[in-house]
């Protein structure tokens, strides 16, 4: 049901399995005990980094069909996005697999569109199972968005590092102990950020606007939520948020980002954080919902945020344009 | 569709965030390092110059600065000095060369014609250009102060 400008509520959409897996810097991080699959090495012994990611992309769906002990045409459409030139990481992936599949991109925030559409697909009745599936990977993302990964050039500190993950999510219709209950649709903004090593910052307004969107949507206080995750703002759009929220008289206390939380920064070289398409869901599908399960959390907005340019438009001196979709998960009693 | 709305307090914020680059810091490492390859790259000619002429010795010490830069990149060391020395590691011949192996080694996956031979001066091209140029116009202003003066 649509619920204010840009929001829905959903009353029979629920998740049944997620699965993550990530490679090696991830698997060195704080939660890498909540991943199901971690790589030892950025090739997956594959000759290409761009075929490392297909593999890493199926070995998800294998996993998440496996947990869900369910079998590949089960599924009624594939839901799949990635940061890779044409999204060809999922069609590569699922070609000759007899796989009904939409292909989305909103950059890094495409998993919470994923869940946008698939929770959508589920509500209307158009679909049992849906799976959704977002890929990153820190080399075939580095050398099509900034420089080759051994160039030796200086990372300024605002920089954030893709983060190496392919995970999935079953949204299905049969009642599970998680519920996707909202969602609000973002806005495409841009207040003018030209710096492609400040994404995060540049990225804070679009979380501010979805977030301002789904409380004023809703009619609620960011106190309705045991905890809010944002995607990527790494950490200093996690400050900006919180000081434009302030501003703007929200305070966000239980408050934080998963591009933050993946990488400890005292040891691991990622500048301000982790970015990309697999960051938010790869601490959300395991670490939140490993919370969730054991009820320490009740209720939480996921907040996928992406930034939308690519680097031929950006030498043309333009800005980069953000977004930001929200999720809310309830714990079923 | 330039009547965009944009919240003028949010940028405002946006403004008096924005990070700092350290320049002090970044400007002592990159001369220290910087300074150390050059300091290397004076050594070696100096040695050469034992058996061959200094001109020679000045190429044979390019040759092996090369070289040097070409394998740390491929070892994966040169990106991790880069990352302190910043400025000290791109502008000496070292930082040449690890620019064309880095795109080197970054397309090998697209084959030797595709991949390697038509990427290796992606980065470096610029410098290229930007040398050729250069000495273009500053000949010319040589050449013009001799026939005059």
């Amino acid at each position: 049901m649509k619920v204010g400008k840009s929001s829905f509520t959903f009353d029979s959409v629920y998740l049944k399995e997620t699965s993550v897996v990530t490679g090696p810097k991830e698997a060195k991080g704080p939660l890498h005990s909540y991943f199901d699959e971690s790589y030892s090495d950025l090739h997956c012994n594959e000759s290409s980094w761009e075929k490392a990611e297909i593999k890493m992309y199926q070995r998800s769906i294998e996993i998440a069909l496996k947990k869900a002990s369910l079998k590949q045409n089960d599924i009624d459409v594939f839901v799949s996005g990635d940061l890779n030139n044409q999204i060809v990481i999922g069609t590569y992936a699922l070609r000759n697999q007899q796989a009904n599949y939409l292909g989305i991109f909103n950059a890094c925030a495409s998993s919470m569109e994923g869940f946008i559409v698939a929770s959508n697909l589920i509500q209307a009745n158009n679909a049992q199972y849906v799976m959704v599936t977002v890929s990153s990977h820190n080399a075939t993302a580095e050398r099509q968005f900034r420089y080759p990964t051994e160039y030796g050039g200086q990372k300024p500190e605002s920089l954030t590092s893709t983060v190496t993950a392919a995970c999935s999510a079953i949204l299905c219709k049969d009642k599970t102990k998680i519920k996707i209950t909202r969602a609000t649709i973002g806005q495409v903004v841009d207040y003018d950020q030209k710096d492609a090593q400040d994404m995060g910052r540049a990225m804070a307004p679009a979380a501010y606007n979805t977030l301002k969107t789904h409380f004023d949507d809703f009619k609620i206080t960011p106190e309705d939520y045991d905890y809010i995750f944002t995607g990527d703002l790494s950490q200093l759009g996690k400050d900006l948020l919180i000081q434009i929220m302030k501003e703007k008289g929200y305070n966000l206390n239980h408050y934080d980002d998963c591009g933050v939380m993946i990488y400890d920064r005292s040891f691991q070289q990622v500048s301000s954080g982790g970015s990309g398409c697999g960051c938010l869901p790869s601490v959300a599908y395991s670490y939140v919902l490993d919370q969730m399960k054991k009820k320490e959390l009740k209720k939480v907005l996921l907040v996928a945020t992406g930034a939308l340019h690519n680097p031929m438009i950006l030498a043309q001196k333009e800005s980069i344009p953000v977004i930001a979709h929200a999720i809310c998960l309830e714990v079923v009693e | 569709m330039n009547h965009q709305k944009i919240d003028l307090g949010i940028k405002q914020i946006m403004d008096q965030t924005k990070p700092k680059r350290k320049v002090l810091k970044n400007a002592f490492f990159a001369f220290l390092i910087g300074g150390f390859i050059c300091l290397l790259a004076q050594i070696i000619i100096e040695i050469f110059k034992q058996w061959f002429e200094e001109d020679i010795a000045k190429n044979i010490s390019v040759t092996v600065m090369v070289f040097l830069g070409a394998l740390c990149t491929g070892l994966g060391i040169y990106d991790r000095i880069g990352q302190i020395a910043g400025a000290g590691t791109i502008i000496p011949l070292t930082g040449f060369s690890n620019s064309m192996t880095s795109c080197a080694l970054e397309s090998k996956s697209e084959g030797i014609f595709l991949g390697i031979v038509t990427n290796m001066f992606k980065l470096a091209g610029s410098v290229i250009v930007v040398g050729v140029v250069s000495a273009f116009f500053v000949g010319s202003i040589v050449y013009l102060f001799r026939v005059l003066l």
